[in-house]
């Protein structure tokens, strides 16, 4: 228990833990969802502290890392163009489309700007009214309603030079398809708890339901992670399958009313294909026609986009839970986040990226950790 | 992505007919949109996500996550320079800096260990 220490609070982590090893009695598999979860999981070799029979499988829940690629490629189009400003969250820079990403279009003379919130893309587009403002809005439930705040603003204020690149998905359908797959392993699902801040919990009772599966709302500190293992693995060995709140101090029950009425007011439900993963139905936002004018892919044409994948990238498989990171024979040779092959070793949610910086086994194809500073990419 | 930093509200104004706040979190302050938690205060502790306060948060536990974050450098990583972590990831033989740096970000404040 190495890690142990490393705990804001060791001995309640060494209570939950301890807890954990009392309950278990047969092998289960969960599922956290969040990549902020992943990172958070490997990065405190919590799943090395859990008893061997209890096996954590990393899910989709990273928005840069499902973006389509060819969502990527009407990006890089898009801000290669010399009338547009095109705005990003930081991690999707180096996200690779077919052979280039956004900091590549940067050096070559595009205006990319990277910015915290997407009011500042807003800004930007007030204060340049000559040029076309683009906004790359991808994210799950918790990064939608921010978006659709700023499409809300920029209607309302009359800014016609602002559009938004919109790839939104959500966690349940998702949840959905990982169950529907006949190779899934799934047994407990501890559930993102800042999708949860906006959504509520009122989705999950009949996924819980109709799967039979534990789903705990589960935090993203440390010991917020062992909680909802906690609580997931007593469920499962109790043979019940509901939802619980494990992460009560951030999420209520309805979720955030105004952020859910605003969802509806702009974006409306659509199918959406995860790169790596597929179509899943209903998985997706996109503007709803009262917003319509706002969308940049009707604004741009964009047109001879041909998406190639690398052929060695396994992060589909990755994404859906089904291969670790280490278990794809590219990690850490030909893939690194120097050199990724794909999303899923870019982003700071990305899975394979977290074994990179984080994972210390004793397995030849993981590289030592590197020895200079960790090449995190900015969480937004 | 789904990355959301607790922070205190300083103070309170209006901006385009959008309610917002300065924002600290843990030395670095940002403006926040309070439109998603109308009733936020002065003083009061919400989780923020990309400019915005989505849900409030008790002050021990926004202290306790701030001083954790703070510790694992995650501030660092939320507010520091984007493009400097990105050129840092890409190699040594990224582009950076670049001729023209585009201003946007607000300087940032160094986050002190």
């Amino acid at each position: 228990m190495k890690y142990i220490d490393e705990f804001q609070d060791p001995a309640l982590a060494r209570r939950l833990l301890d807890d954990i090893h009392a309950t278990v009695t047969r092998p289960w598999a969960l599922m956290e969802v969040c990549g902020g979860q992943t990172h958070t999981i490997i990065r405190h070799g919590i799943d090395q502290l859990l008893p061997d029979q209890v096996e954590l499988i990393h899910g989709p829940g990273c928005p840069v890392c499902v973006t389509p690629l060819e969502v990527i490629d009407k990006a890089l189009e898009i801000a290669s163009r010399p009338d547009v400003i095109f705005c990003s969250f930081g991690d999707m820079l180096r996200v690779p489309g077919t052979g280039r990403d956004l900091f590549q279009v940067r050096s070559e003379g595009g205006d990319v700007r990277v910015v915290y919130s997407p009011l500042d893309a807003l800004r930007i587009a007030q204060e340049n009214p000559q040029r076309q403002v683009v906004f790359f809005g991808i994210g799950f439930e918790t990064t939608a309603p921010p978006n659709a705040m700023t499409v809300y603003q920029a209607k309302k204020l009359g800014i016609r030079n602002f559009s938004l690149l919109v790839s939104h998905v959500r966690v349940p359908p998702a949840i959905e398809a990982i169950m529907q797959s006949p190779s899934c392993r799934v047994q407990g699902f501890l559930a993102a708890g800042h999708v949860c801040s906006v959504m509520g919990m009122g989705e999950y009772p009949e996924l819980a339901a109709r799967h039979r599966v534990p789903i705990v709302v589960t935090g993203f500190e440390p010991l917020d992670i062992l909680e909802g293992v906690r609580r997931a693995v007593r469920q499962l060995e109790r043979g019940e399958h509901t939802v619980d709140n494990a992460y009560a101090r951030a999420v209520r029950p309805e979720g955030n009313p105004a952020a859910l009425a605003m969802l509806e007011d702009v974006f409306e439900v659509t199918d959406r294909a995860w790169r790596g993963i597929g179509v899943i139905p209903d998985s997706g936002w996109r503007l709803s026609p009262r917003y319509r004018d706002f969308d940049a892919e009707h604004r741009f044409s964009v047109t001879g986009i041909n998406t190639v994948e690398p052929a060695e990238c396994r992060s589909g498989e990755v994404l859906q839970g089904l291969l670790k990171p280490h278990e794809c024979e590219a990690f850490g040779t030909l893939c690194t986040p120097r050199s990724p092959l794909g999303a899923t070793m870019v982003s700071s949610e990305g899975a394979c990226a977290a074994y990179y910086l984080y994972r210390r086994l004793d397995l030849g194809t993981v590289p030592a950790a590197p020895t200079t500073a960790p090449e995190a990419s900015p969480v937004v | 992505m789904c990355l959301a930093v607790p922070g205190r509200v300083l103070d309170i104004g209006e901006k385009d007919g959008t309610r917002m706040a300065t924002v600290d979190f843990g030395g670095v302050q940002k403006e926040v949109c309070l439109e998603y938690l109308p009733d936020l205060q002065v003083g009061e502790y919400a989780i923020v996500h990309v400019g915005f306060a989505l849900q409030r948060l008790d002050e021990e536990s926004a202290r306790q996550t701030l001083e954790l974050f703070e510790q694992l450098g995650m501030l660092q990583e939320e507010f520091g320079d984007p493009w400097e972590q990105a050129a840092a990831q890409a190699g040594a033989d990224s582009p950076w800096p670049f001729a023209d740096e585009p201003a946007v970000a607000a300087p940032q404040e160094e986050v002190q260990p």
